[in-house]
């Protein structure tokens, strides 16, 4: 059963109520709401998203409410809060949901040290993944969207997620925030693709997130192993270059760069090694994002032809 | 009220069991698995389970997804306490040189002389006890190899300086570390008056001579000190404190000199109501083994039996976590009144009338930091 197969009263009063379990990944969160224009986004951006099954096990029970007290009524506030404990700021009511995004990211990148996890979008098709790790403002979000509206299956976004056992990518297909111009460049590079509302003014800019696509959520569960990793970079007016990088590099930019590299320590050491040693490495630099999408389907239809 | 109040039951009960009989846990539900591993996060004691359960061989019998969890926290510990050994290491480089030993406190003291709480536990900063007289000594010295003295306001400094028993933290400028220096165990203004001399004279030396550790009586007293008046409004007393006591206990208690020792020091030193109160609690929440003799010794350390009768709800209430989805509002007001109480120890009424207008003053004013999500960098976490 998935989010989209509630009817949206039901949506909302199980939210309010006793939450609901949404399997994200490897992950099942359980949320609960009381607030009403969040329900509503939620039920749409959540569509795909499967329930986890009544016994599934929790892995974070999150809430996104008003706060108590005075702030419910004066200037309405949305507070993220974990298990019931909040050491978070509270946002304006409207941005609940990059909230609520934001907060999950949270939890995880702060308890999940069972898995390696890389600050990386990670896309794949054929079983084979390119990983995109990530620099503020190099693009990869961008990137990462064009590329799951032009054939490829969302991994990830955010976290490159690696099971220490297999060195295998995990999925966690998550909501894809885009920012600022971001937001207007994939709506003119696929004018289907589903961007929910614009959230202005928050403190990272205005935010709207894409929704990944169904097959993408349907199949969060199917592993892909590394293949390339492509070190992006968005420069306007740059001339699209892909040049290959020594894999020393690559290890040096993945290692500094993860969530939690030291946190593993020697396992993480040895599962960046395998992949680069597994990964064709290349930097990449380009403007226009047909030119990049092409580009990358040339490099790895040629990778493995 | 009455549902919550049983929920709080079970919760608490589910998590004192599985500390006391870990070799249970492989028949917990998942879904006590899943209240478990919430109320381990909440008390920090996911690493605690882990360790215990990979040291009688059970840790492939769990659910996977608990295992999951419980192998996040140890991973985190091991790397901490990776941290804490560095610490050490970097310290005596930049005391290199330095009369007098080095004594260790708390977590880097259990990490050092590799003790049984040490396995399975969060220590964040290093704990330092030094003579008062060798203090700005050393200060300079770690000075001098990038430990900085915290930016704190002038009413802060003063704090620690006249009031407190150690000096304001330094932070190291590249690592972020913290280093705790204490000359004594409780604040000068402390009613418990305890004289620092005699710890100094029982220390012991680990491996390396250069570094020095409580002997076990005074490191049993001074987590017992810790526990009691280092309390925090929020999160209550700290359960995961009083189960480091409990294996301190067990660990030193394999000797009987330990136990006959333990009673007359701690009138000595003028901290037997904490002990009376460490043992009372350790063997009802973990059943540790004490010794009769014992038990009878520090009878008499007790409070009066309205105020012990109190003081058996309280702390029940504060230092138990309760069920993440039924907030119990007893506890919050236990924790509450039980944070009263350390200050009330800590320090003489006028100036805790002070001291705590001060600080919510300075609450009102939100100078303490709400975490921004959207701007954290993850990587730091």
């Amino acid at each position: 059963m998935r989010v989209g197969d509630l009817a949206l009263r039901k949506f909302k009063s199980r939210l309010a109520t006793e939450g609901l379990q949404v399997q994200f990944g490897p992950f099942v969160i359980r949320m609960r709401s009381d607030l009403a224009s969040f329900a509503s986004l939620a039920h749409q951006l959540y569509h795909h998203y499967p329930l986890a099954s009544a016994t599934a096990m929790t892995d974070f029970h999150v809430q996104i409410t008003r706060p108590r007290w005075l702030r419910r009524w004066l200037r309405p506030q949305s507070l993220f809060t974990l298990d019931g404990q909040s050491p978070f700021a509270p946002y304006a009511v409207e941005h609940a949901l990059p909230a609520l995004e934001w907060g999950i990211n949270w939890c995880i990148a702060t308890r999940a040290h069972h898995l390696l996890m890389l600050h990386a979008a990670v896309v794949e098709r054929d079983g084979q993944a390119i990983i995109f790790p990530a620099w503020p403002g190099h693009g990869k979000s961008t990137l990462c969207a064009a590329l799951i509206h032009s054939g490829w299956r969302l991994l990830s976004d955010e976290f490159g997620l690696v099971h220490p056992e297999d060195g295998k990518l995990l999925p966690i297909p998550r909501l894809i925030p885009l920012k600022n111009e971001s937001i207007d460049v994939i709506r003119r590079f696929r004018p289907g693709a589903i961007i929910g509302p614009s959230f202005f003014n928050t403190r990272k800019g205005t935010v709207a997130h894409v929704m990944p696509s169904e097959e993408s959520i349907r199949r969060g569960h199917e592993p892909a192993e590394p293949r390339w990793l492509i070190f992006p970079r968005w420069a306007a007016e740059a001339s699209l270059t892909l040049k290959p990088i020594p894999k020393s590099e690559a290890f040096l930019m993945v290692a500094t760069n993860a969530f939690n590299y030291e946190v593993l320590d020697n396992t993480a050491f040895h599962l960046v090694t395998d992949m680069v040693q597994a990964c064709d490495c290349y930097s990449f630099r380009y403007s226009n994002l047909d030119e990049a999408v092409t580009a990358l389907n040339a490099l790895t239809s040629s990778g493995h032809g | 009220m009455g549902k919550v109040t049983a929920q709080t039951r079970l919760a608490n009960q589910l998590l004192l069991e599985a500390i006391k009989n870990p070799k249970n846990l492989p028949v917990l539900s998942l879904a006590d698995w899943e209240l478990l591993i919430r109320m381990g996060r909440r008390t920090r004691l996911l690493g605690r389970l882990e360790a215990d359960l990979s040291r009688i061989g059970l840790l492939a019998e769990i659910p996977s997804r608990a295992a999951d969890h419980l192998r996040a926290a140890r991973n985190v510990i091991d790397h901490r306490n990776t941290l804490v050994k560095w610490e050490i290491n970097r310290i005596l480089w930049a005391l290199n040189g330095t009369e007098a030993p080095i004594i260790l406190l708390k977590g880097a003291a259990y990490v050092q002389a590799n003790l049984p709480p040490a396995h399975g536990r969060i220590f964040a900063d290093v704990d330092l006890l030094r003579p008062e007289e060798r203090i700005e000594e050393i200060e300079e010295k770690l000075s001098l190899r990038g430990w900085l003295k915290m930016q704190i306001d002038p009413y802060d400094d003063r704090y620690y300086r006249v009031w407190m028993h150690e000096i304001p933290p330094l932070r190291h400028r590249e690592r972020g570390t913290e280093i705790d220096i204490h000359h004594r165990i409780l604040p000068r203004t402390s009613r418990l008056n305890s004289d620092p001399a005699l710890l100094f004279e029982a220390a012991r030396p680990l491996e390396d001579s250069r570094l020095h550790v409580l002997a076990p009586a005074d490191m049993v007293l001074h987590a017992l000190v810790h526990l009691f008046l280092e309390c925090d409004p929020r999160e209550g007393l700290r359960l995961r404190d009083l189960l480091d006591v409990h294996l301190l206990f067990q660990h030193y208690g394999q000797e009987q000199s330990f136990w006959d020792g333990l009673t007359p020091r701690a009138y000595k030193l003028g901290l037997e109501r904490p002990l009376f109160y460490g043992l009372r609690f350790a063997l009802r929440f973990f059943d540790t083994p004490i010794p009769q003799t014992v038990r009878s010794e520090i009878k008499n350390a007790g409070p009066r039996w309205p105020m012990l009768w109190l003081m058996d709800h309280l702390v029940a209430l504060a230092i138990l976590p309760g069920h993440p989805d039924y907030p119990y509002p007893w506890a919050t007001l236990a924790r509450h009144l039980l944070y009263l109480r350390a200050h009330w120890l800590k320090m003489p009424p006028l100036m805790l009338a002070r001291h705590l207008l001060y600080k919510a003053y300075l609450r009102s004013r939100g100078v303490r930091g709400k975490v921004d999500l959207a701007k954290l960098d993850l990587r730091q976490q």
